[in-house]
């Protein structure tokens, strides 16, 4: 925190600004299928995040000496509109956004089936439209329903969130307040039917225990939006079957 | 009726009647794609959306993309572009095909109907010209994508017969999800429709008996605007 800032009080009578409590997650909204145009798509909200992934592909890998003979080459994009927070974003990848991409990357990459399509390219590009806080795990989370939404085999879907300390509390799902006041910030992604961990950074510092607690906290809230994510791909084709028979 | 599953869903402990779409771990079956669980015989998921990629035998419209001789390069809607060697022509004509006059047999964009002869590890598709099939004579490419394909054939080729009744069209169905329907101009519109009918509500049941109402309507529509 820089000097001569004003701290900020963060919880007041054990709710947080926002009014949540230490383990709650901002409300989440997901579409699949938003864009025509891209293979798979999907629109995620959480809170005040919103985000838009599209797949397009597998298709034929552009330059050609980048293509990998045994598997598909995975392409991320995660982009920051410049409207996407209080200050003009100067657009163009930057060295957050080129780290995000990278580490967004692999956090899909075990569990897509890339050796179903040699030389092809799946391109995922990832654009926070408006930002709160969080949108690396938002963006993981929407990418990996777009991904399903292509049709890409894949093993399983991955889910992510953030935990942080704030006021020196563990709590789940930091907005832009939290962050910007709090002491640490620490996003994981993961595999929610195995318990793999397939992203996890930390950002600030943490006890051991408290580590621990936090970890324990973003897993349990994974496997809560794995759920929404699962339900929402189901959703998408069990609503139509209804307006398709009752037209009938 | 239709179980939607997504990837890494359970699916069955029968390990060994898992199937296309599945993968298997820790002695359990799962799926490996979003799509529609079928259990009759091996288990499969049908993916509901996805690239076509091309199998030996398989039978497909492209449309020629670059020529390179002694090749012509063929687009397939897929990920891998296929090529149709000059021979499939030289050999039904005793003149012999010069360098660069490739273009006179068949040019860019022209379309081909082609069997899939052999596609290699490294993805390199082989064509072969299927001349019973004419697309020069008018008509029109309706693509919609290659996993709605089966429900447009129906099952034992119910829907795509009554297509043909219905939309008095000449209709032919590839691989790849392209499809050539040839027929008076209105007829064609019908049948497009029809098409990206099913192809919009293939997951559902009943599916044929709906396109057929659909059809009927359209005609009775027609008709009592002529009058």
């Amino acid at each position: 925190m820089k000097e001569g800032k004003e701290k900020i009080e963060l919880i007041k009578e054990g709710k947080r600004l926002d009014g949540r409590g230490f383990d709650e997650l901002r409300p989440i909204k997901i579409e699949v299928g938003v864009l025509k145009r891209a293979d798979g798509s999907c629109y995620f909200e959480l809170g005040d995040n919103k985000v838009i992934a599209a797949v397009y592909g597998p298709r034929e890998m552009h330059p050609r000496h980048a293509q990998d003979a045994k598997m598909a080459v995975v392409k991320f994009r995660y982009n920051m509109a410049p409207f996407s927070v209080d200050d003009r974003k100067r657009p163009g990848p930057d060295r957050r956004s080129v780290e995000i991409s990278k580490v967004s990357r692999e956090a899909l990459d075990p569990v897509i089936m890339r050796e179903y399509y040699p030389k092809t390219a799946i391109d995922v590009y990832v654009e926070i439209l408006q930002s709160d806080a969080g949108t690396r795990t938002a963006g993981i989370n929407a990418a990996s329903v777009a991904l399903a939404d292509a049709g890409i085999p894949m093993k399983d879907l991955v889910s992510s969130i953030a935990v942080g300390k704030i006021g020196g509390e563990v709590v789940l799902d930091l907005n832009a307040m939290e962050d910007n006041h709090g002491e640490a910030d620490m996003p994981v992604a993961m595999v929610s039917r195995t318990n793999t961990i397939t992203l996890l950074q930390m950002d600030g510092r943490l006890e051991k225990e408290e580590f621990e607690r936090g970890l324990k906290l973003a897993m349990r809230a994974c496997h809560q939006i794995y759920e929404l994510q699962r339900t929402a791909l189901i959703d998408r084709y069990s609503e139509s079957v209804d307006v398709g028979e009752g037209e009938a | 009726m239709y179980k939607v599953v997504v990837p890494g869903d359970f699916i069955s402990e029968a390990v060994s009647r898992a199937g296309e779409g599945t993968y298997v771990e820790e002695g359990k079956v799962h799926a490996a794609r979003y799509g529609i669980v079928d259990e009759r015989g091996e288990i499969k998921v049908v993916p509901l959306s996805g690239k076509y990629v091309p199998a030996e035998g398989d039978v497909v419209i492209g449309r020629i993309a670059e020529i390179s001789f002694p090749f012509w390069i063929v687009d397939i809607a897929s990920p891998y572009e296929a090529r149709l060697h000059m021979s499939e022509f030289a050999d039904t004509r005793d003149e012999k095909i010069e360098f660069g006059s490739l273009s006179r047999y068949l040019d860019l964009d022209d379309l081909i109907v082609a069997k899939v002869t052999n596609v290699d590890v490294m993805m390199r598709v082989d064509l072969a010209l299927k001349e019973d099939f004419n697309l020069s004579h008018g008509g029109r490419l309706i693509e919609i994508p290659h996993t709605k394909v089966p429900r447009v054939i129906g099952r034992n080729g119910s829907m795509i017969k009554m297509l043909k009744e219905k939309c008095n069209c000449f209709i032919f169905i590839a691989k790849n999800g392209r499809i050539w329907v040839r027929g008076r101009e209105d007829d064609m519109n019908l049948a497009t429709e029809a098409i990206f009918k099913i192809a919009s509500e293939s997951h559902t049941s009943g599916l044929t008996d709906r396109v057929a109402v659909f059809l009927d309507s359209f005609r009775l529509k027609r008709a009592k605007g002529r009058r």
